[in-house]
């Protein structure tokens, strides 16, 4: 419909209250109604991306932010701590603390006195870190050496992972019948008298036909390369197709299998009893009997009674989780004598990297990223403003001018990667200035920000009305005054904004960093722009990629840090901004 | 159109003993140029000193072209280029030596549309002062502030909040603060162009009336589209047309018998 048809005869002019003049206002009113519509539409859209987002990583990050520990009296012996009786700083520093908390947690263990055993209680569940908390309190109070001392003892990133539930699903259930056991240590046999183990025989057998299902795969890929395989290497994958098939066989025949008695092995959930004081581990098992070995000797071999003894299931197979049968059953019976606490990971906040996921902090990213940054900001605001200023204000316009100003534009386009090349190869390689320090990664960012910053202090210098400029000069200011003391301050925020913006993007940047070296592995905190450090994200970067499980959660708190950083140095952009801004 | 019929018609500039030749601005043969645009085409004219100047002429004519030549502000607009001569107490304003910053110091100008600072009211007026170094101290500076701000009658309005800001103002207040930064400088020349355009009519009659008082002391030239405010305000009337001075002479003489057909034309409304 065009205006024309609205026309009456009274040419030029418009009646209202003719249908079609109404029809063509309903449709105006339509078009602004789905307009808005779609504009309610992508901010519904990106809000929601962006909810799910922060409460994913926030979801993902707060298991990092507590840890378990155990509070536990330990006595730092002279013997172990203070070599020749001397209890000078030094010595202490360089004391045997692991050993104080070998003998304090050896306490509640008697019965593990084997090598292979000790190392897998005291190395693998508890943390390097452990002896930390009672070497501090002992360094500053010297005279608790050869007392009972309460003190903290940092489990290992495993043990945590467990308490917080991330490494098996457990599921704890009484037993119904009374239950009679044949020894109190080594390999046993019970029996119950009600069918107590069918739910875990029917189990088992679920897990050997899921694990018979993966092995078919398995041996379906393999035939598979069998058509592609050189010859003289076709009699051995022939050979591993067999065996393949041969396991496969077995476990779908024993998944089908009814009544009897099942093995327990490396590819089903465990099964545990705990009775009599003690945790007995079943290899084999029936409906009503099984047999198994002792993780924790009984304290006899007495019948027990329904309802006090328990059925524990760890529903990830033995063979797929870092922490084996046995470690579990200590860390449950820790639980039991009350050690274990969970408190707040304050080691995330005020610690350097670490290789060991429970020590590792991000103090150092965030003190490097914190330098980073300063280098960055003190560099190009003043440059980039400086610039802009002249490039609008004073720089004749003419074909080098343009063509600078064309390639600003480019500049701010170039792949940040780029940069860190040019860093490389300037600030290195040319000038020798320190490998991974903030200042090199703070001179590579000024590069990649200075043309952000400089177009936008340009485009908010062209906003500022030119009469500000006519009446300064009109009062007989020079051009430099007229600019400094009029335009810049009324283009202050728009600058600000350009530089929040610039330094936001380089707060995220990694890639550039990577190439002048900010990328290796730091444990000490950066004390001045010279020093090696890292950034944060070239943390997130790093933790990312490490085969821990507990460096996920850690790089998601990381994440959620980097973010809360962002926010704060947004808001204070924000807050300055609004300074000048409501300064008239 | 020479000095002398002038200075025999300007009634009002002979009451402060305004003598014949006493010409604060005197152009002569001035061309405009902006790119290839001819816009000021060999203008000659005489402004008196101590007295009120007004411009008249149709949109596009040229009136603030050439007021921006005596303070050269077409300096800043890069495509301008001023041929000619224009002196200022007999000495060349386009002189290579000679300090724009000082000219600009003795030519104040008011602009069309009230431009304060984003400062304070304050800081407005001080800043013409602050940056010539004409005050030693900070009560020297506010004396000059308050004397500038009563002489431009708006003291009383913003006396008690100095601190506000200039912008927070009426439009009519803005350009009298404007008229009290240009004054602040002390100086000889002060160039209006079309001061009143935004205003309404109290706040016009207000700078007029302020106008009629400055004349006491400054050299005032004002562009304006209204000839009433015109005959109101000034003695002498200029009167342009497409790049050309075409008449000029004691206001009464060109409001009541003017020389030239398109002078009549323009000022009894036939065209504009
Ligand atoms: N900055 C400029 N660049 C190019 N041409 C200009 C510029 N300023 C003015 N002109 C031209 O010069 C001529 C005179 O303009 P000027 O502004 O002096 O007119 P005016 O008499 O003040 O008009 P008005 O009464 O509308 O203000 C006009 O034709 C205008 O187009
Ligand atoms: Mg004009």
């Amino acid at each position: 419909m065009t205006d024309a048809t609205l026309q009456t005869a009274d040419a030029g002019r418009v009646d209202f209250r003719s249908p079609a003049a109404q029809a063509h206002l309903r449709k105006r009113y339509a078009v602004e109604s789905r307009f808005k519509f779609y504009g309610v539409a992508a901010i519904a859209f990106a809000a929601f991306f962006i909810v799910f987002l922060v409460s994913d990583i926030v979801t993902k990050a707060i298991p990092a932010f507590t840890e378990h520990r155990l509070s536990i009296t330990l006595t730092p012996t002279a013997e172990r701590v203070a070599e020749g009786g001397r209890t000078d700083r030094q010595t202490l520093m360089a004391g045997d603390w692991n050993a104080v908390v070998r003998d304090g947690v050896g306490k509640y263990f008697p019965d593990v006195t084997n090598r292979a055993q000790r190392s897998k209680l005291y190395n693998e569940l508890i943390s390097i870190g452990g002896g930390d908390d009672i070497r501090n309190r002992v360094i500053a109070d010297p005279s608790l050496l050869g007392k009972p001392v309460q003190a903290q003892v940092l489990l290992s990133d495993d043990s945590d992972l467990y308490f917080k539930g991330m490494m098996t699903e457990r599921t704890e259930r009484e037993g119904r019948g009374s239950i009679g056991v044949s020894g109190t240590s080594g390999d046993v046999s019970i029996a119950t008298n009600v069918n107590d183990f069918a739910q875990d025989v029917a189990r088992v057998r679920s897990d050997l036909q899921a694990a018979a299902r993966r092995a078919q795969l398995e041996i379906n890929r393999l035939k598979a390369a069998l058509e592609t395989v050189a010859p003289d290497r076709r009699a051995a994958l022939q050979d591993q197709i067999n065996r393949q098939i041969a396991v496969a066989t077995d476990m779908d025949r024993r998944a089908k299998s009814v009544g009897g008695t099942e093995l327990i092995g490396d590819s089903t959930s465990s099964v545990l009893v705990k009775m009599n004081g003690g945790v007995i581990k079943l290899t084999e098992i029936g409906n009503e009997k099984a047999s198994g070995t002792v993780l924790i000797p009984l304290k006899d071999a007495s019948e027990a009674k329904p309802g006090s003894w328990k059925i524990i299931n760890l529903t990830t197979p033995e063979g797929s989780r870092k922490l084996s049968d046995q470690q579990i059953a200590w860390l449950d019976r820790m639980k039991e004598e009350g050690l274990v606490t969970q408190a707040f990971a304050s080691r995330l906040f005020f610690s350097g990297d670490s290789r060991e996921p429970e020590l590792a902090g991000i103090i150092g990213g965030l003190t490097g990223t914190a330098l980073t940054m300063l280098v960055t900001l003190v560099l190009c605001l003043p440059i980039g403003v400086l610039a802009a200023i002249y490039l609008e204000e004073f720089a004749p316009k003419n074909r080098l001018t343009d063509f600078i100003e064309i390639n600003i534009n480019n500049l701010a386009a170039v792949p940040s990667i780029v940069f860190g090349l040019l860093g490389l190869a300037i600030f290195l390689n040319t000038f020798d200035m320190p490998r991974s320090s903030p200042l090199v990664g703070g001179l590579v960012l000024a590069l990649l920000v200075l043309p952000t910053i400089i177009i936008s202090s340009r485009a908010a210098l062209k906003a500022v009305p030119p009469s500000i400029r006519e009446a300064a000069l009109g009062l007989g200011a020079s051009k430099q005054q007229a600019v400094f003391q009029h335009v810049l301050p009324v283009a202050m925020p728009g600058v600000l904004t350009g530089t929040i913006i610039g330094m936001a993007h380089a707060l995220g940047e990694t890639a550039p960093l990577l190439m002048i070296g900010m990328v290796a592995f730091i444990i000490d905190v950066p004390r001045s722009v010279t020093e090696s450090a890292t950034v944060l994200p070239v943390q997130i970067f790093l933790w990312s990629d490490l085969p821990e499980p507990a460096f996920q959660a850690k790089t998601a708190a990381a994440i959620v840090i980097l973010l809360l950083f962002l926010f704060v140095m947004n808001g204070a952009a924000i807050w300055l901004r609004r300074r000048f801004e409501r300064r008239w | 159109m020479n000095v002398l019929s002038q200075t025999e018609f300007s009634g009002p500039t002979m009451g402060i003993g305004m003598a014949d030749g006493e010409s604060a601005v005197t152009a002569r043969g001035v061309d405009v140029y902006y790119g290839d645009k001819h816009a000021i085409k060999n203008l000659s004219v005489d402004i008196p000193a101590k007295a009120v100047t007004a411009f008249i002429g149709p949109s596009g004519c040229g009136k603030s072209t050439f007021l921006r030549c005596v303070n050269r502000m077409n300096d800043t607009i890069p495509i301008c280029r001023v041929t000619g001569d224009i002196k200022l107490d007999g000495r060349d304003i386009y002189d290579p030596t000679l300090d724009v910053v000082q000219l600009r110091a003795q030519v104040g100008m008011v602009f069309q549309k009230p431009n304060p600072f984003p400062k304070s009211i304050f800081d407005n007026v001080a800043y013409g002062p602050k940056i010539h170094g004409l005050t030693s101290n900070k009560t020297e500076l506010a004396e000059l502030v308050e004397k500038s701000l009563r002489r431009a009658s708006l003291w009383e309005e913003v006396k008690d909040r100095l601190d506000a800001s200039g912008t927070g103002l009426s439009g009519g207040q803005q350009q009298r603060l404007c008229i009290a930064r240009a004054i602040a400088v002390s100086p000889d020349v002060i160039l209006m162009d079309e001061p009143c355009s935004a205003l309404d009519p109290i706040a016009t009659a207000k700078i007029e009336e302020l106008i009629d008082e400055l004349r006491q002391n400054y050299t005032i030239i004002i562009v304006t589209h209204s000839m009433q405010q015109a005959a109101r305000v000034s003695q002498k009337t200029a009167f342009f047309h497409l790049g050309t001075l075409v008449e000029e002479g004691p206001t009464k003489t060109i409001f009541t018998n003017p020389h030239d057909k398109r002078t009549q034309d323009y000022i009894t409304g036939r065209f504009g």
